[in-house]
């Protein structure tokens, strides 16, 4: 039931619920409408403002739709190699152990190419952030299978839907880091309500405090839209979301070196 | 042309075994990261890395994997530190494409080919990433050399943004021999600042490393199309400026021997005892690999009637000796593919007396002019 009248005229003008604005972003991000990895740009670096990081952080970008995002964020960053970040990061942070340092990774950067630097660097208990932007689905290259996808998904390389006898399973990514030593902080999220977005945000923070704190790698996956890459309208991308990889990447806290301590 | 940097006399001589020489050049260098992946003969080097590099401030990371290793080492460099990686060709194989990232997003990386043998030419010199780049790489004829070199490359690294290489062997990493060493002279380099460091977020001057040059929206950079014009510029720029070499006997000499690396040093020796029999022979050595040094190449074969090629691969190094030779009809290859029965070093063909039998036979047939 919508709480909106719609059967008469508006008596005022539009008005936007919330003005999303940090000066951290230069401009207009130039993705798909629906798409879920603005948003969560948008709660990254406005993390980094509220935790006073703005002027001592570096970012490492992987090779994916949001590698577009270099072009409009207001941070120091190396673009490096697709699936390469964690180790990049690694250099990074041990020549600058003071900065806050971050990836930003997709599932087809993270979880297929780059399946190894991650782990390694998880169990090397690099002092750095990791943020996934798991979508299921290589979005950038027009809608193929990566590691991510869900069983059922359909993708142009798994046209009949994902297959477990066919395609294999879908990989857990967060879950694998969060049962390794060297990770201080790991947890999943989603962008496909407000609800979630303002979760998801308190995640980031406790992250990158996580880091700070020099508790190790701290990963934040999260799960974001693709209506281009799943074949569905926009306004449809979040339900889609809800119904697939939501179902299969269970939300949550998976660890939390601070939590354990106390 | 001397390739030397300039080594205080004063500095005391010590024995060492080369991989110790070249970790301890690299941290007099301030080299301060290090990161690898064993295998030999390069292991020694990542060894001493591990153990001198926590007392001068530095880090190294046993790295579990090559790949890895080079990426850490582009992280490491983005921010302006002086950092370097290696292995031998088999495993900078496994690195080729971030050796050409590093080359295409101007970050300086110092890599330590610690090759088997001589069949990483083509690899140093050629490169197996994408794009329109080149590896600046020295190869020097033994221990004391290769410290030099390496003190200048993690300079000429940082001179021009781009990876380097030296190329080193079985000989030079595990022979002991004496050195000096000491912080090097060598010119005063411009601040770095394109180095990330974090601190120009937020002020619409935040800094970026990246291949496609894209810049900000509010900032736009040269874009791929501009940006890989420049560095093909530099690269071409490099190539003039950067040739060394060395050569004896090239001007009276009826035949001259090209040889680099430790493969010259042999050279040498065996030249200087069929010129005391009184055979007209000379030797040319390209120190660096790129750029070869064409021109010097030309001048000193002006006059030879015979030009022998004396490499440990199937002849590598001799599609640039014929490039820029002064007669290509005069060239004759005498090396040739040897390893040792370990895989992991020469075979029988890197030894002075089989050189000169070599060298005698090619001079025993006829020339061409």
């Amino acid at each position: 039931m919508s709480v909106i009248n719609t059967q008469t005229a508006p008596t005022g003008p539009a008005q936007k619920v919330a003005e999303f604005h940090t000066p951290l972003i230069l401009g207009e991000h130039g993705l798909c409408p629906g798409c879920g990895e603005p948003v969560a740009l948008r709660i990254l670096l406005e993390t980094l403002e509220e935790l006073n990081l703005v002027q001592r952080t570096i970012g490492v970008v992987g090779h994916g739709c949001y590698g577009s995002f270099v072009r409009i964020m207001d941070i120091d960053v190396l673009q490096c190699l697709h699936g390469r970040a964690p180790a990049c990061a690694t250099g990074i942070k041990r020549m600058r152990p003071d900065t806050a340092v971050f990836t930003l990774q997709g599932d087809g950067d993270m979880v297929n190419e780059g399946l190894q630097e991650v782990i390694h660097a998880a169990a090397r208990g690099e002092n750095v952030t990791c943020i996934l932007l798991n979508n299921g689905v290589f979005g950038d290259t027009g809608g193929q299978q990566t590691a991510t996808t869900v069983l059922g998904q359909r993708t142009k390389t798994s046209l009949e839907g994902r297959d477990a006898e066919q395609h294999g399973y879908p990989i857990r990514i967060a879950d694998i880091v969060a049962s390794l030593d060297g990770a201080g902080y790991v947890a999943r999220g989603t962008v496909n309500t407000a609800r979630e977005v303002m979760r998801t945000k308190r995640l980031i923070h406790n992250a990158f405090e996580s880091q700070m704190a020099g508790e190790g790698l701290s990963l934040v996956e999260i799960l974001t839209m693709c209506p281009t890459g799943w074949f569905v309208t926009a306004p449809d991308g979040p339900d889609y979301l809800d119904s697939s990889l939501k179902a299969a990447y269970p939300l949550g806290v998976l660890r939390s070196r601070s939590a354990e301590a106390n | 042309m001397s390739a030397s940097a300039p080594v205080a006399e004063m500095a005391p001589l010590e024995l060492l075994e080369g991989s110790t020489a070249i970790a301890r050049a690299a941290i007099l260098s301030n080299c301060r990261f290090f990161a690898g992946y064993p295998m030999s003969p390069f292991t020694g080097l990542l060894e001493n890395m591990a153990k001198l590099m926590p007392a001068a401030g530095g880090v190294c990371i046993n790295a579990e994997s090559e790949i890895e290793g080079v990426n850490m080492v582009i992280g490491a460099a983005s921010t302006g530190a002086r950092a370097a990686t290696g292995s031998c060709g088999q495993g900078i194989a496994l690195m080729q494409e971030a050796v050409a990232e590093a080359a295409l997003n101007e970050t300086p990386l110092v890599i330590f080919n610690m090759a088997r043998n001589q069949q990483d030419y083509f690899q140093c010199t050629r490169g197996g990433g994408w794009g329109d780049y080149r590896t600046l790489t020295l190869a020097p004829k033994d221990v004391p050399e290769a410290v030099e070199h390496t003190q200048l490359l993690f300079h000429l690294a940082d001179k021009y943004r781009a990876p380097v290489i030296l190329y080193g062997d079985p000989l030079i990493a595990q022979t002991r021999v004496g050195v000096r060493l000491a912080a090097p002279d060598l010119e005063p380099l411009p601040a770095k600042d394109w180095a990330l460091d974090g601190t120009m977020g937020g002020t619409g001057k935040s800094r970026q490393v990246w291949t496609w040059a894209m810049g900000k929206v509010t900032d736009p950079g040269l874009g791929p199309d501009g940006h890989w014009r420049a560095v093909a510029d530099k690269f071409e720029m490099i190539a003039a400026a950067e040739q060394r070499w060395e050569s004896a006997y090239e001007q009276e000499a009826e035949t001259l021997v090209i040889a680099f690396g430790s493969a010259a040093k042999f050279t040498e020796y065996v030249v200087d005892q069929l010129r005391a029999e009184g055979h007209s022979v000379g030797w040319f050595r390209p120190i660096t690999l790129w750029p070869f040094p064409g021109a010097a190449l030309a001048e000193a074969t002006r006059s030879s009637r015979r030009v022998l090629v004396y490499e440990l691969n199937a002849g590598q190094m001799l599609d640039d000796v014929r490039q820029f030779v002064h007669d290509r009809d005069t060239v004759r290859f005498i090396g040739g593919v040897s390893i040792h029965e370990s895989g992991l070093s020469y075979g029988p063909l890197l030894d002075a007396p089989v050189l000169r039998d070599r060298i005698l036979a090619a001079m025993a047939q006829p020339t061409e002019r």
